[in-house]
């Protein structure tokens, strides 16, 4: 679990090209997601809080905006788990593209809000990217998460 | 197991969450306006940004790697080339440098005749640029240079062409810069060619910074080099920031408000120089002679305006303490109020 966290954390300080940096997905958002769902009595609301908290210190934003954002994201997750898991996973990508697209929409409130810059438009592509990205996500955590039981 | 929840459960369950959730909500917005504000907080948080180094360095090698990489790649005839440019421009700026030493020797002479204090030679560092993207929404840079290196918050960047920003948050090993043209940032700028004092604005974008309020009646156009002013103190005077690319009237049609392409080349340089020791004495102020006589006689009150702006004595340029997040930078409201006032004078005298 920390090593797929430190991972999106890097992926997401990782240089893009400049024109398509707002493209970036939300790759700390999809982890703990997954964390969420898969492992629910180890990730929770505190958990993802957390780790907002840490986002928010290595990239340099406003403390405890994304810790805001992650507790968003983890709530509306654990409402909705028990649905999520049966869900086969192309219907999952969308509600995880779903569940982005509302974060960004808190983010963008939250930034009018404070006064803060807004997002460049670009930047509301980013959870259609973030749902393609999913499927695959999921398979890799999964086969590592099952591989690192085996071996337990 | 809560791997499925019945309805009964989930009742319960729900109200704990929901408390839950509140509180961590307003947790979370306690610290959003904690941080904000800037206070206590700022000291807490250069503490635990500490921790966050090591995740910055890993994610500077890929950037670090694709530099070396395309330094190693460069085949042979592309060698040649940037060779034999690099050879030509410094014929060019050898010239160019001839020349200036005369001016220079020419500008020493008069600076003693005149009984001005020298001015102090540039004290500079050199620092890469950690190749890391920070919050898509602010213009700032790490440079892979902390306060082990003796960098230091406040310090002013630059690099070939111009001002870059400033540094607004140190640690050991890295420094974060404030770029110019972040929407936080105001940069007391001056006309090189009339010394017309006006501030500069960051606009979120790399490749513009915006002026605001510059009067009508002042002789402003499109093209003219921008540079630093030295008010405030925080930058020194002289460095170039930008040229004039548009104005157009504001929407109360009283002032112009202006564009201004950065000198300096804000989308990922490789290094910059960071100003270890500023230049004692501003370098630039109304410099046409006709033109600041001229000013003192149309507008006799105006010259005491000017007077007390352009700090006559050699104040080192002293670098206060700033809190390192949202760093208001060098706001200098003083320039754009007597630019306010002296065009008042001059709609009255006219």
């Amino acid at each position: 679990m920390p090593v797929s966290l430190v991972v999106a954390l890097l992926l997401g300080l990782l240089p893009l090209p400049a024109p398509i940096a707002p493209l970036r997905p939300y790759w700390l958002a999809l982890v703990v997601a997954y964390w969420v769902l898969e492992e629910p009595e180890r990730a929770g609301l505190g958990f993802a809080f957390f780790i907002g908290v840490i986002a928010d210190l290595s990239f340099g934003n406003l403390l405890g905006e994304q810790a805001l954002r992650l507790t968003i994201l983890a709530f509306i997750l654990q409402r909705f788990r028990a649905r999520m898991r049966f869900f086969p996973l192309s219907q999952q990508a969308l509600a995880i593209g779903a569940l982005l697209l509302n974060d960004r929409i808190v983010t963008a409130v939250l930034h009018l809000a404070l006064g803060e810059p807004a997002l460049p438009p670009l930047a509301w592509a980013a959870p259609a990217i973030g749902m393609v990205l999913w499927p695959p996500l999921f398979y890799v955590l999964d086969a590592l998460r099952l591989r690192a039981w085996r071996h337990r | 197991m809560p791997a499925y929840a019945g309805p009964a459960a989930a009742r319960t369950g729900d109200i704990a969450g929901t408390l839950r959730l509140l509180a961590y909500l307003a947790f979370a917005c306690a610290l959003i306006v904690l941080d904000h504000q800037g206070g206590w907080l700022t000291r807490a948080r250069q503490q635990a940004q500490l921790l966050m180094q090591p995740l910055w360095a890993v994610a500077g090698w890929p950037g670090a790697i694709v530099d070396s990489i395309s330094d190693d790649a460069g085949t042979r005839s592309s060698l040649i080339a940037e060779n034999r440019r690099l050879r030509n421009e410094m014929l060019v700026n050898d010239a160019r440098l001839a020349k200036l030493r005369a001016a220079a020797a020419d500008n020493e002479r008069m600076r003693a005749m005149l009984g001005v204090v020298q001015r102090g030679k540039l004290d500079v560092q050199l620092a890469p640029i950690l190749d890391i993207d920070l919050d898509p929404t602010r213009q700032r840079v790490v440079l892979d240079a902390g306060s082990s290196d003796g960098v230091r918050v406040g310090q002013v960047v630059i690099d070939a062409g111009g001002v870059v920003g400033q540094v607004i948050a140190v640690t050991p090993m890295h420094a974060t810069t404030l770029l110019l043209t972040d929407p936080d940032h105001a940069l007391p700028v001056a006309v090189l060619r009339n010394g017309v004092r006006l501030v500069a604005y960051g606009t979120g974008r790399s490749d513009r910074l915006a002026l605001a309020s510059i009067p009508l009646s002042s002789d402003v156009k499109v093209g003219d080099v921008v540079v630093t002013s030295g008010l405030g103190k925080r930058f020194p005077a002289g460095f170039p920031v930008g040229t004039i690319s548009a104005l157009r009237p504001d929407e109360s049609r009283a002032f112009l408000v202006g564009d201004v392409k950065p000198a300096a080349q804000l989308d990922r340089g490789r290094d910059v120089l960071l100003l270890r020791r500023a230049p004692e004495r501003p370098v630039i102020g109304p410099v046409d002679p006709a033109l600041a006589s001229n000013a003192t006689s149309t507008m006799p009150a105006a010259a005491g305006t000017l007077a007390p702006a352009m700090p006559a004595t050699s104040v080192p340029a002293r670098v206060a303490p700033v809190p390192a997040t949202s760093v208001p930078a060098t706001t200098v409201p003083a320039a754009p109020s007597t630019q306010v006032r002296a065009r008042a004078r001059h709609a009255r005298t006219g």
